[in-house]
């Protein structure tokens, strides 16, 4: 018998999509100076709302708000204090997730059961985990009374851009800084309806000012006098760019970039929950995810069936309809994106590698892309070294541990790992040798607000997240932290398996 | 064949290999060390990812058209069981009944797959649903703890073979698979398929007191290399039965045989299963774990009985538009 499931779309109203939004300057909803501009819905590629962006001179008024607010109010508040305007910003998200997550799936393309399941709850326990440490920060080992920086410029990517948000709004609160932020120029919308959440709470005006627009704001934000410390996350060559504007300014810069992370799987792993891992690893949230393991790194001796089992697990993933229910990939976030993915697919297979992608059917309208797994590839091809941002998955195979270490190690990245093998000692043996910021042992892409995440090389540097990812928005006891962070690197060099 | 060799057979637990198979298959079962290095050399089964991947699968969402052609696909697929102490001809008659006409108001509901008893009232399902296509499936090898000597358990199954059971649901000793006597598990199973005929047999694994995931997949793979043609979950009279992670396991070591051999065998949750919800998330397991060729009485069962009146109570929501309640449907 042939049965399939109905269509379960969720009601895009339930989003009460406006036709147009203004950023969010000194607690009110204001014009940009800058021009118009249309954010798409990407499941459909036609626009849904016009959002006014702003100018340099928006950008100064934002962060004169923020240090207004931040030496009036919000550096005077007791940590007590601020902590209640948290949870009540918490309690907003969650009282408002159905609508978050409908809007931040009609802006974004990524499926409504991964806004309504992991974006939207994850974002709202960000607020919450940081709202529990705004009146403890003398307990968070970073001396006796660590204080706030100031003001804090962030700039923030499309690929999850409430939890990104939240992720770099919390902690920057709860430290005791005031923020002035940027969302990425495809995804405005969701951060804006966080704006009226913020609103609601009666948080202070100026504590938080979101600017909107496309690059040029940003870099008037990171490189704006006023600002006491800079966290980016994005593209490698932004973040580059950003460390060279700010170099020798004494400003603290936090980076949270690409990624080409390795899934690697031993001959005793269990193997069907490792196929869910590299699944989930590559295909979430069409693999635009900075920590994706794009790349498959599996052992010889079962690679060949492991590849084939893999490949028929990937066949029953249904690509369609964000809002559909059932959808288990969505939409490339953009045009341009989608043309950069299939540029570096097109690489691949003209560089010799074996091309297999999903047979499933693709909506006709809107950015889609078959889930596409490339076999036999070489460490030399492109599609191996460069993050491709899509859900590309390119498999190598190894034979030791040792040898997984290096092909796995052997990347300008340094951003996430996984180890899938049932025995403990070799799992902690790679982890200890791997340099990844975020080691998955059996699992991949689980996150927690009291869990630090960041890079090496290439992927940033600085933490966000549990204690360390609050210390990078405070002033503390460097060497006791610095020197932390040093015995870990030494560690990782000496390590063997 | 003589009491005295067939227990020797067991307790020797040394079997010939069965030509059906692919070598690498046949040759995990040449001996008792061979069945053990292959059982404890499968791939392991991670608690946290399969209870994660179960659970993400049950959010999927069912409407509309699709609901109904589930809940007809559920229906079809029951096995309409009565296991009681208490079970009586009368019981079993009205069993029966309701097995060919699910609702008498919707005389286009459909069948169900199966009647389930007791060997001894084997026979009064067999006369009642003669020519109606609903099985007579029977449990056999002392159901429920199947402790008792190998003998016993064959003449039980031979007593539900002769009252003309189409299907005989066996026990594994789950004693002897603990311990590890693989062997002895496996040559059971040998035994009573040989004594079914043609009569397909399912292999009851009581899950719930194997404790481990890696321990429902060896078995699975013991039951289905021994010639077993359904493996089930559980009894039904120990708790947990069947539960969706297990099923998944269970699925996917069909589907992994299917791979192997080219042969399609079945699988059976029992127990446990009580709504339309419970019984549609199943079958989205069926379908998107072992694939659509499951999707099908022959391969796919529900050991349930109550879950059948919600399963005709939520065809009827769908049909009529709204819902009538437990006094419209019978309750046999």
């Amino acid at each position: 018998m042939d049965w399939d499931y109905a269509p379960a779309p969720e009601s895009s109203a339930i989003a009460g999509i406006r036709d147009r939004y203004l950023p969010f300057v000194n607690g009110e909803f204001v014009e940009g100076n800058g021009a118009d501009l249309d954010t798409i819905n990407p499941g459909r590629a036609e626009r849904l709302a016009t959002v006014s962006t702003t100018t340099a001179e928006d950008v100064d008024r934002a962060v004169a708000a923020a240090r207004r607010a931040y030496q009036r109010v919000w550096s005077r508040m007791s940590g007590a204090e601020r902590g209640k305007y948290l949870f009540r910003i918490a309690r907003g998200i969650a009282e408002r997730s159905r609508e978050l997550a409908v809007v931040e799936t009609l802006d974004n393309g990524k499926p409504i059961k991964e806004t309504r399941d992991f974006d939207v709850p994850t974002a709202a326990q960000h607020f919450f985990y940081h709202a529990g440490w705004a009146d403890k920060l003398q307990h968070l080992g970073l001396g006796p009374a660590p204080a706030a920086l100031g003001v804090a410029g962030q700039v923030i990517p499309w690929n999850f851009p409430l939890l990104m948000a939240s992720w770099k709004i919390a902690p920057a609160l709860a430290a005791g800084n005031t923020v002035v932020i940027k969302p990425a120029e495809t995804t405005p919308l969701s951060i804006l309806v966080l704006a009226e959440i913020i609103a609601d709470a009666d948080l202070p005006p100026g504590v938080v000012n979101i600017v909107t627009g496309a690059g040029d704001v940003g870099e008037a934000l990171v490189t704006h006098p006023g600002i006491d410390k800079v966290a980016f996350t994005g593209s490698t060559a932004v973040g580059r760019r950003i460390q060279h504007q700010l170099a020798g300014t004494g400003r603290k810069l936090t980076l949270e970039l690409g990624g080409k992370g390795a899934n690697i799987v031993f001959d005793d792993a269990a193997q069907d929950q490792a196929i869910e891992g590299i699944v989930n690893g590559i295909f979430f949230n069409q693999g635009q995810v900075c920590c994706a393991g794009s790349r498959l790194l599996v052992q010889e001796s079962i690679a060949e069936e492991f590849t084939d089992r893999l490949k028929d697990r990937v066949e029953t993933l249904r690509v369609g309809d964000p809002l559909d229910k059932n959808t288990d990939v969505g939409a490339i976030n953009s045009a341009a994106q989608l043309g950069r993915i299939k540029d570096l697919v097109a690489a691949g297979a003209a560089e010799g590698a074996d091309l297999w992608s999903s047979s499933c059917p693709l909506p006709s309208n809107g950015y889609y892309l078959s889930p596409t797994i490339f076999t036999s590839a070489t460490p030399s091809m492109r599609i191996s070294r460069e993050e491709i941002f899509g859900p590309v998955l390119t498999t190598l195979t190894f034979r030791t541990p040792e040898e997984a270490l290096s092909k796995a190690n052997n990347s300008a990245y340094g951003l996430s790992a996984g180890v899938w093998t049932e025995k403990g000692s070799r799992a902690m043996g790679m982890a200890a040798g791997l340099r990844a910021g975020v080691i998955w042992d059996n699992t991949f892409n689980r996150f927690d607000p009291a869990a630090s995440f960041g890079g090496y090389k290439e992927s940033g540097f600085g933490r966000e997240g549990g204690p360390s990812g609050l210390a990078a928005y405070l002033e503390t006891d460097d060497e006791a932290v610095l020197g932390g962070s040093r015995s870990r690197t030494a560690k990782d060099e000496g390590a063997t398996l | 064949m003589s009491t005295a060799t067939t227990r020797a057979r067991a307790e020797s637990a040394v079997v010939e290999p069965s030509p059906a198979l692919p070598a690498h298959l046949a040759d995990a079962t040449t001996d008792e060390s061979s069945l053990r290095r292959f059982l404890l050399g499968l791939p392991g089964v991670d608690p946290v990812g399969i209870e994660q991947r179960a659970a993400g699968l049950a959010t999927r969402s069912i409407k509309r058209e699709s609901k109904l052609a589930a809940i007809d696909l559920a229906i079809s697929m029951v096995d309409l069981t009565t296991l009681e102490g208490a079970d009586t001809v009368g019981k079993v008659r009205n069993l029966s009944r309701k097995a060919m006409l699910p609702d008498p108001d919707h005389p286009d509901t459909p069948r169900t797959a199966a009647v389930c008893v007791y060997p001894d009232l084997a026979a009064v399902a067999v006369d009642e649903l003669r020519g109606s296509g609903v099985k007579v499936a029977s449990v056999a090898t002392m159901f429920p703890s199947g402790r008792s000597s190998l003998e016993v358990k064959l003449a039980d199954a031979r007593l539900a073979v002769d009252a003309g059971a189409d299907e005989v649901d066996m026990v594994i000793d789950r004693g002897a698979f603990l311990s590890g006597r693989f062997g002895q598990v496996f040559e059971q199973i040998r035994a009573i398929k040989e004594v079914c005929g043609p009569a397909r047999l399912k292999v009851i694994l009581e899950t719930g007191e194997l404790a481990t995931y890696d321990n429902v997949r060896r078995a699975s793979w013991l039951a289905l290399l021994a010639g077993g043609d359904f493996i089930k979950t559980s009894t039904g009279k120990v708790s947990p039965a069947a539960t969706l992670p297990v099923t998944h396991v269970m699925l996917q070591a069909v589907k992994d045989w299917k791979a192997q051999t080219g042969e399609q065998r079945a699988v059976k949750p029992a127990g446990g299963i009580r709504t339309s919800k419970d019984a549609i998330r199943y079958l989205v397991a069926v379908k998107e774990v072992a694939g659509v060729e499951w999707l099908d009485p022959h391969y796919f069962r529900f050991g349930a009985s109550s879950v059948l009146n919600d399963l005709i109570m939520q065809r009827r929501t769908q049909l009529e538009g709204h819902y009538s309640g437990p006094d419209y449907v019978t309750v046999d």
